[in-house]
């Protein structure tokens, strides 16, 4: 099974931005999908280090791709999607708008915020020239299943959410804006201070939600190393990791260890927790009764 | 021309209140999980159906079937089987939101007229025609995001038909692209066709204050006398740092019927009313009063006035995304 690093949901400065993907083009992984998903606003902040990191992956043997934006609206917004595909790389399509702009024929592949839920959408994205889809993270181990088989037939490679913290929604009002009282137009970049968004707690102060701007988060982290025999069975090709600021580089080297059979599950569970005791993991979506669900033992390490 | 008022009908008899009481179309879905409504008791079954069309039909009202989750991997003839039937029932349009299912429709019943749900969060103008161009579709529900100038815009440079939401609860998130739900019930929309449903809700008494949970987690707490908003996630009370409140939204819902003519001048298309699971006496309440807002507004009359708030249970009202300041 491969790896593929999926785009950082985060606001991170240009500077740190670049170092991250340096760091990642010498990680044991396949595949790297950069770019804004989150916030048009973002990008001018980092765009121009795009096409020096895409260069730096794949001298380093790295397949790239592009991500569009999760939710298009403005024309400036448009403007920007339609932009993709001129980039020379793969575009990872997260909003519908940027297939419409696909020159017709391009391969291009599906991220996790495209609503894939069964054979029909596949078989119809799959005419269309999807080469990959990474299904969205709300599927049941039984979906992926059902369409992991079905994609295997028509040439189409299956990815899973497998770790990170879980995109649960979009929104066209910004709640760090909202947060500080402003609006998303003038919102001053609230989000940058928090490199894995801002906790959200219950009224029982149970953590539950993360913020990130326009997107909401789950606060634990998805963690699929107890379902790797069970995806590699439904002949999932990838698992997707997405980036967090804390021992990301060494997230990527346990699951490649895992995937390799160089590590059990339980251990690389304790490793994910040793790097951020805090953490909270979650495999609910795929074997849970709720998405929040962790099938791993409770007690950390 | 008059704009055309969409009304919800979660039971044959608020399908009859609907029509009787002026709608110029009512939606409704089959009971089961092919339509994001899928709550105890409510929708209709073949037979409810295709009396309910004829029913419609004789007073000049048309019948728009939503089957607007997600199908199933592995299940999806359920909801094949849903658009087979709603074209056998007579009805006007069934109201998609899956790729695969518009594309099944396109194939296979290209009789039957698509409209794109709001489920499919289509934005922009972009979006719009690639629908129309990939799958015939005629009209699309807008997501709850865009402010009145961008739908201007949307409509601008389009063919498509536009219909907006107007009243009723309020999506917070772009509608199908959320799964805060299934995130703490493991039941979704997209999915299973509910939301932060009443099956995961408990109240705790403690105390005089009354805690609401969803699927465990407090989402809300009212002081003796105060009112008790149902828990649905998005609308919940939270806390980060040093501020609690509601983060995402507060216990509103939307209004925008002041908002017609400026919608009308949008070149929007319909106007929608959400709420499959309300009584009939409120559907036919609310369906008057947008009617005669609709008629007004084509006989250059002045808009009536606050005629709405007192069918909002107590809640604040917003007209959301409609106005810019929102986001």
């Amino acid at each position: 099974m491969e790896l593929t690093i999926g785009p950082n949901q985060f606001f991170w400065s240009a500077d740190r931005w670049t170092s991250f993907y340096d760091e990642m083009a010498q990680m044991p992984v396949d595949r790297v999908v950069l770019g804004e998903a989150v916030c048009s606003k973002r990008l001018p902040f980092f765009q121009d280090r795009i096409p020096g990191a895409i260069e730096t992956l794949l001298a380093a043997g790295k397949e790239v791709a592009l991500t569009s934006l999760a939710l298009v609206t403005l024309k400036r917004e448009r403007k920007q999607t339609a932009e993709l595909a001129e980039m020379g790389v793969e575009v990872e399509v997260n909003d519908l708008t940027a297939l419409a702009h696909l020159p017709g024929g391009a391969a291009f592949s599906v991220g996790p915020l495209v609503n894939v839920y069964n054979e029909g959408t596949l078989s119809w994205l799959a005419s269309r020239g999807a080469r990959r889809i990474c299904l969205p993270p709300e599927l049941p181990l039984a979906s992926v299943a059902t369409i992991s088989k079905s994609a295997a037939d028509l040439g189409v490679a299956i990815e899973v959410w497998g770790h990170g913290r879980l995109p649960l929604a979009i929104s066209g009002r910004c709640y760090h804006a909202r947060l500080h009282k402003r609006t998303k137009d003038n919102c001053q970049f609230a989000c940058e201070d928090d490199p894995d968004g801002l906790e959200v707690r219950t009224l029982e102060d149970q953590p539950f939600l993360a913020m990130n701007g326009v997107q909401t988060l789950s606060d634990s982290y998805a963690c699929a190393a107890h379902q790797i025999d069970e995806l590699a069975d439904a002949s999932v090709s990838a698992l997707r990791l997405s980036p967090q600021s804390k021992g990301f580089a060494e997230i990527c080297r346990l699951y490649r260890q895992l995937l390799n059979g160089d590590q059990d599950a339980d251990r690389v569970v304790a490793a994910i927790r040793h790097i951020d005791a805090n953490i909270r993991l979650s495999d609910g979506f795929l074997i849970g009764a709720r998405g929040v669900d962790w099938s791993g033992n409770p007690a950390h390490i | 021309m008059v704009m055309e008022i969409v009304c919800p009908a979660g039971t044959p008899a608020a399908l009859r209140a609907a029509v009787t009481a002026g709608a110029h179309t009512v939606y409704c879905g089959f009971a089961d999980e092919t339509n994001a409504r899928n709550f105890p008791g409510l929708n209709f079954d073949r037979a409810e159906m295709r009396e309910g069309i004829k029913f419609a039909h004789a007073h000049g009202t048309k019948i728009l079937i939503a089957i607007n989750t997600f199908p199933r991997a592995g299940d999806e003839a359920l909801w094949h089987r849903a658009i087979a039937d709603a074209e056998g029932c007579g009805a006007d349009a069934v109201i998609l939101a899956d790729i695969g299912l518009l594309d099944y429709g396109a194939r296979t019943h290209p009789g039957l007229r698509r409209h794109l749900s709001v489920q499919a969060a289509a934005a922009n103008a972009d979006m719009l025609n690639f629908y129309a161009d990939a799958f015939g579709v005629k009209r699309v529900v807008l997501p709850r995001v865009l402010s009145v100038p961008e739908i201007a815009a949307i409509n601008a440079e389009t063919e498509v038909e536009t219909e907006v939401f107007v009243f009723g609860g309020l999506c917070v998130m772009a509608e199908g692209r959320c799964s805060l739900s299934s995130y703490a019930t493991g039941l979704s929309p997209n999915m299973n066709g509910v939301c932060s449903p009443a099956s995961h809700v408990e109240y705790q008494n403690e105390r005089g204050v009354l805690n609401a949970r969803l699927g465990g987690y407090t989402i809300h707490r009212a002081q003796k006398d105060e009112p008790a908003p149902y828990p649905t996630l998005c609308k919940g009370c939270f806390t980060t740092g040093d501020k609690t409140g509601h983060l995402f939204e507060d216990p509103v819902s939307l209004n925008a019927e002041q908002l017609i003519p400026h919608l009308q001048k949008a070149g929007v298309t319909a106007l929608k009313i959400e709420g499959r699971q309300r009584s009939r006496s409120y559907v036919a309440q609310v369906v008057r009063n947008f009617r005669a807002a609709v008629d007004a507004l084509e006989a250059g009359k002045p808009m009536p006035e606050g005629m709405l708030a007192r069918l909002s249970e107590g809640q604040t009202m917003t007209t959301g995304a409609y106005k810019k300041t929102w986001r």
